[in-house]
């Protein structure tokens, strides 16, 4: 055991740093189908472009300061972008033509992207003093993935906290229950719903960001991303936080130790295990528990 | 999802309201429309050079393939993702079969079929236990794992593809079909059957009961009619004809590669019902049509950017067609008798 865990431990936190990466990046798509009832196809656009906003800010030797502007800015552009997709997805009602609209859009986002960063493939630095390695086990493994699990661990409590102990969480998760009923008692649910997706999509831009330095950036990541997320979102349960939490592990996983583990069916593992997931338990494996879904 | 303007539909519900001897217009004026269509149809290779002839034969067997998804998606409502593994195992037998036993298109076609429909049955009998979004992921699955199989699978080619498939011949003994206006009157051929098929079976008693499926699933069980058999049945022939469209595609550009299968084409299928009408049979194929024109022979005229045209389409397409392109609003003179419903 001690010595698969030692030959496999570099595999192992690989797929935590991805889950960290997907749960960002998901979360997002969750929300914004619990709280609107709207399958944003839009989303994995979303995320390419805060990737590029890391290549076109962050050249050569980028410090933690200039990383951080850039984060902020990537969250400000996935603010922007989800409002404008809230607002031209609130006038259409039902999922495909939504899909059709969203799919749209990711389409011009993808070309206009490409058009801008150009086809090849753009790679994004990782801060000084979390470009180097630091000793897992006696094997050396980057800072930089380990930073990302942590700061998407403090994403994921901070996210929870938010929903469930505080006054606007409350708000959110009335308006996924009944709608109606939030707007009789004086609140806007359409500013609440603009606003999940605004955080949504911010959270994808960071996410895509955060992912850079390790997945790079270029045309058609915003695709396998996009699938990536809406397997997380399924397998885990769409519109719950802790289903994406759990989606998210669980593909990172297959992702990374899957592969290096069962390499002769290595492209079959993830909708393998989505297609198993999805028979056993339809609605995912930890669906939520408010939301009204028609 | 409900738009009931189908010339198909109105056809069949025309039945109840009129007495059937009289043969008013609403009845006479789709068949003229229809006999005029294929007239047109098959009269294309008369008047334009082969890559138009190519072109037109890839969007009549891309649109049975949209058939196929309508069928599910449209009729029966069951969002899917997953008939490009259909159209490939179609494609596929019948590269297969032409390079191993035969180069017979009629024996393609229905070994293609044959093949299809019953990779259909399979993970059909699985994936119509679900139903809406879920099944939407459960079919994006198997499209997905359809795709990977024939990349990694080094007996139909991997990820180079299966080439070397030999013209097609249509009469045992025959010559090979290389001229593109004779492979493209086989293609023709291959799609109106499809169609015809596709027809019968939204009029047929199964057609309405999957229309029950799609607009009350549960009034249906409540009325005492299982509806797994009918998911399934929908399942398999939608299956069958992704598979027929598959067979044809092969015959017209003897080579299948996995990009066949790949999720561009899954979307591109399931978002051109969206863009002709969900539920009409018509629509889904003008819709079809309309994103091949604007993906391949468009964007050569703007320099490759089909991408950027068709999501402009889609976009236009939303806010100003809500019924997709067999809902648009016709004059009102050319609606008579449309309106009862």
């Amino acid at each position: 055991m001690l010595s698969w865990l030692d030959a496999n431990t570099a595999s192992l936190l690989n797929g935590l740093a991805l889950a960290a990466v997907l749960f960002l990046i998901a979360v997002g798509l969750s929300l914004v189908f619990g709280t609107m009832n709207v399958l944003n196809l839009a989303h994995g656009a979303v995320s390419l472009t805060g990737a590029y906003v890391g290549v076109a800010l962050l050249g050569g030797q980028p410090t933690m300061g200039n990383f951080l502007v850039a984060v902020l800015i990537a969250a400000a552009i996935g603010v922007l972008l989800g409002g404008v997709l809230a607002a031209m997805t609130s006038v259409v009602d039902d999922h495909l033509r939504q899909a059709l609209l969203t799919l749209g859009i990711a389409l011009i986002a993808g070309d206009l992207l490409r058009e801008i960063f150009g086809a090849d493939v753009e790679s994004v630095p990782a801060p000084i003093g979390l470009d180097g390695t630091i000793s897992v086990m006696g094997n050396p493994y980057p800072v930089y993935r380990l930073a990302i699990i942590v700061v998407s661990a403090v994403v994921a409590g901070l996210l929870y906290l938010v929903l469930e102990r505080t006054r606007i969480g409350a708000i959110v998760r009335a308006t996924v229950a009944d709608r109606a009923m939030v707007e009789a008692i004086g609140i806007r649910t359409s500013l609440v719903l603009g606003g999940v997706f605004g955080a949504g999509a911010a959270l994808a831009a960071v996410g895509g960001l955060l992912a850079a330095p390790v997945l790079g950036a270029q045309p058609g990541l915003d695709d396998t991303v996009l699938l990536l997320a809406l397997v997380v979102v399924v397998i885990g349960g769409l519109g719950s936080l802790r289903g994406a939490l759990v989606g998210a592990l669980l593909v990172g996983q297959v992702q990374t130790l899957g592969v290096v583990m069962f390499s002769e069916y290595a492209s079959f593992l993830l909708f393998g295990a989505m297609a198993l997931v999805l028979l056993i338990r339809p609605r995912g494996l930890l669906p939520a528990r408010t939301a009204v879904h028609t | 999802m409900s738009a009931k303007v189908s010339g198909v539909e109105s056809d069949s519900d025309a039945g109840y309201a009129l007495p059937p001897p009289r043969l008013s217009r609403q009845v006479v004026l789709p068949r003229v429309a229809v006999g005029l269509v294929i007239l047109v149809l098959a009269s294309l290779p008369l008047f334009l050079a082969p890559y138009p002839i190519g072109l037109a034969g890839r969007i009549l067997a891309f649109a049975l393939l949209v058939v196929s998804v309508d069928l599910l998606t449209g009729v029966t409502g069951m969002p899917t993702l997953g008939q490009v593994a259909y159209f490939g195992a179609g494609a596929y037998t019948a590269g297969l079969v032409g390079i191993h036993v035969t180069d017979n298109a009629v024996v393609q076609l229905a070994m293609g079929t044959v093949v299809a429909a019953l990779v259909a049955l399979v993970t059909g009998a699985v994936a119509v236990r679900t139903s809406g979004i879920v099944f939407l992921m459960v079919t994006l699955a198997i499209g997905e794992l359809a795709h990977q199989l024939v990349d990694s699978w080094a007996l139909v080619g991997a990820s180079n593809g299966l080439a070397g498939i030999p013209a097609i011949t249509v009469l045992p003994g025959g010559e090979p079909l290389l001229l593109a206006g004779f492979l493209y009157w086989w293609v023709l051929a291959v799609f109106l059957l499809g169609m015809l098929v596709a027809w019968l079976v939204v009029a047929s008693p199964l057609g309405r009961s999957m229309k029950g499926v799609r607009d009350g699933e549960q009034r249906l069980r409540a009325l005492g009619q299982q509806t797994y058999p009918v998911k399934l049945l929908a399942y398999v022939v939608a299956g069958a004809l992704a598979g027929a469209a598959g067979t044809a595609w092969a015959a017209q550009t003897r080579f299948v590669s996995p990009g066949d299968l790949g999720f561009d084409i899954a979307a591109f299928a399931l978002l051109s019902v969206v863009l002709g009408g969900a539920g009409t049979l018509w629509g889904p194929v003008i819709g079809a049509a309309v994103v091949i024109l604007v993906r391949d022979w468009l964007a050569s005229y703007v320099d490759g950017r089909g991408a950027l045209m068709l999501g402009l389409l889609f976009v236009i397409a939303v806010y100003t067609l809500p019924r997709g392109i067999a809902g648009a609003r016709l004059p009102q003179r050319w609606r008579t008798g449309r309106r009862a419903r």
